[in-house]
């Protein structure tokens, strides 16, 4: 789409568009949000993108095809699930790592790992869609 | 360590969808992921043998996802009917998947074959593994969707006017499903299967249970291609990839007559009334329309998918007698209709490449060009039948003494009739498509589908032969099996975590948690 207004604000929007969806993911581990919701907020950054600057400059601006984002979140939660094997625990149980600098921090499990997995398959499959539908035009 | 022994419960679901994960990530490079396809898949097969062999020596095994214990969480368990099936459907499954490399080529890979077959296998993997109703729904929709994709696969015209009406009322059966489970969670306050059989015999006597048992017969039957609600079935599994087809016919439906049987062996163990009485009749009704509908039939692979929905016919009809040795019977029947089908379709491929049409019209003479696919043929399409020596014999033999001691003539009938008709379906592809003198100036037969195509239904055509002469093991377990569902205290025990085994098998509360 060829407008002034779009091209000029969408670069600053869909960093902060980014920017929000990570603060959403990990705002999820105790609070409304997580991975499927932050994904959707990360995945629309990369289609406004794409509908403002054409799809050839999102695909560079996602570096990776979108789809191996995916593969890359399905390997994360699976291994998250797999994690637990090594405590002795059940399938998919969560493990917690509190760091001795600072016990407070929360972020470092396999609860955020993953959060983090669902993030990225939704990221890369919603985003793969937004390029295929963009692709057709 | 002991926990480590309830991951056998696991693997069989988790290797496939790591598989799917790594497959996904090398996109495009089709070499590495059919490498990771085949290895997955024999891993699979590797776990759940494990996964049987263990269950046959310990009784069921369980384990509660992220230590949630059932029924509040979300419990995998394994008894010898649902590890059974996995073997047999990974083993299939493996054969399919090394048919497939010979039958697909690098534009259908690309699409995204592997990790679509991958995704399925974990699909069917976790529907016969869970043991949580909601969770089970949950396989379904996976098994769905990646059977979208590899239905259109090709992207030919046909296959999208297929998979349409595959969608369409899958799709539909899905919806009917999850009302179904939603109403029975409103009742019970539970998914848990092990925890409902107990709390929907405590309903009060007043309760639509009637209704939900109808309605699970309903969305179940639909998946399963039951009559009247099984014309999605021939409208569809004739126009995907041969590879795909076989293992659709071989898993799919097997997965809905599995749910079917969890359904009323568990959930509804008493009562429903209704629904047994019904299904006798839609049981014998799908036999009959199965194997009329092959006769009538002139599309060598409609003909194919008509014999499916004559076989489904057959297995419910054990569940609507409700013995214990017809459920014997029925699982028999499942495992070797799961070799069968997938024996049939891939064969009918080749047949396809070799006469180059799908019309039995057009195809003859294949014997002269096609020996070993002549013979392989036919010896799967006696099986199918249920002439001895093959495995399509015994469970028939069971299911037609089952329903003779429990006075359900009706389906014995059934089974009688639909396997003669059957055996007529397979003289006339053999004397049409084989035997008869291709016409003067025909082209020679262009294929007879190489060495790996050969090897795996040569393999699956053994293996139905050997099942047949050399029943015991598969009887063992099936009765096993059937003993199992009708006494499913250990199952119970295991999931709900009230057993000695539980503790061993990691039931046991949340791990150490902050």
């Amino acid at each position: 789409m060829n407008s002034l207004i779009l091209r000029t604000a969408v670069p600053a929007l869909a960093g902060l568009m980014l920017l929000f969806s990570i603060y959403v993911l990990l705002r999820g581990h105790n609070e409304p949000g997580g991975g499927f919701i932050g994904g959707l907020i990360g995945a629309s950054a990369f289609a406004i993108y794409t509908i403002a600057e054409g799809l050839a400059s999102a695909r560079r601006a996602l570096i990776v095809p979108p789809i191996t984002i995916a593969g890359v979140g399905l390997f994360l939660a699976a291994i998250s699930g797999i994690v637990s094997l090594l405590f002795g625990d059940a399938f998919l149980t969560g493990q917690w790592w509190f760091p001795a600098f600072n016990p407070d921090l929360k972020y470092f499990s396999s609860v955020v790992l993953f959060d983090i997995g669902v993030y990225l398959v939704v990221v890369g499959a919603i985003s793969g869609i937004a390029f295929a539908l963009e692709e057709r035009e | 360590m002991s926990d480590l022994t309830a991951w056998l419960v696991v693997w069989p679901v988790a290797i496939p969808l790591i598989g799917v994960a790594l497959t996904v990530i090398l996109w495009g490079r089709e070499r590495a992921q059919t490498n990771i396809g085949v290895i997955a898949i024999s891993l699979q097969l590797v776990s759940s043998i494990v996964l049987l062999q263990h269950v046959w020596e310990n009784g069921p095994l369980a384990m509660a996802m992220g230590g949630w214990s059932a029924p509040f969480g979300i419990a995998f368990a394994a008894d010898v009917f649902g590890a059974g099936l996995t073997v047999a459907a990974s083993l299939v499954a493996l054969l399919v998947l090394i048919y497939s490399l010979a039958d697909t080529n690098a534009d259908h890979r690309r699409a995204g074959f592997i990790p679509l077959i991958l995704a399925l296998m974990a699909g069917v993997a976790g529907a016969f593994l869970t043991a949580d109703i909601f969770n089970l729904y949950v396989w379904f929709e996976v098994t769905l969707i990646s059977s979208f994709g590899l239905m259109v696969l090709g992207g030919r015209r046909e296959q999208l006017d297929g998979a349409v009406k595959y969608a369409f009322l899958n799709l539909l059966a899905t919806t009917f499903l999850l009302i179904a489970i939603a109403l029975l969670y409103g009742m019970t306050g539970t998914l848990s299967m092990a925890d409902l059989t107990g709390k929907v015999a405590a309903l009060p006597a007043d309760s639509p249970i009637e209704i939900i048992a109808l309605l699970f017969l309903l969305s179940l039957g639909m998946k399963a291609a039951l009559f009247p609600l099984h014309f999605w079935l021939p409208a569809a599994y004739h126009t995907p990839l041969p590879a795909v087809s076989a293992i659709f016919a071989a898993l799919l439906t097997k997965v809905g007559v599995y749910s079917l049987i969890r359904v009323f062996m568990l959930v509804f163990p008493d009562g429903a009334d209704i629904a047994r009485e019904a299904m006798i009749w839609v049981a014998v009704a799908t036999m009959i329309v199965g194997a009329l509908g092959a006769l009538a039939e002139s599309d060598i692979r409609r003909v194919v998918s008509f014999t499916v929905v004559s076989g489904v016919g057959v297995m419910v009809g054990g569940i609507a007698i409700g013995t214990e040795a017809a459920l014997l019977g029925t699982t028999f029947y499942m495992i070797h209709s799961i070799i069968i089908s997938a024996a049939l379709f891939m064969a009918t491929g080749m047949i396809v490449r070799a006469g180059g049409g799908t019309r039995i019209a057009d195809l003859a003479g294949l014997y002269k060009g096609a020996p070993f696919l002549a013979v392989a043929f036919l010896l799967c399409g006696l099986s199918l039948a249920g002439v001895p020596p093959f495995a399509g014999f015994w469970p028939k033999v069971y299911l037609v003494q089952a329903g003779l001691e429990a006075g359900a003539y009706g389906i014995v009938a059934g089974i009688l009739i639909s396997g003669f008709l059957t055996l007529m379906l397979v003289g006339r592809i053999f004397a049409l498509v084989f035997w008869r003198a291709a016409p003067e100036g025909a082209p020679a037969v262009a294929s007879d589908g190489g060495a790996v195509m050969k090897g795996t239904l040569g393999a699956l055509t053994i293996l139905t032969f050997v099942i047949g002469v050399y029943s015991a093991p598969v009887v063992n377990a099936s009765g096993r099996a059937a003993a199992e569902l009708f006494a499913p205290d250990a199952y119970i025990g295991v999931v709900l975590g009230r057993s000695a085994q539980a503790d061993a098998g990691g039931v046991e509360g949340p791990g150490a948690r902050p």
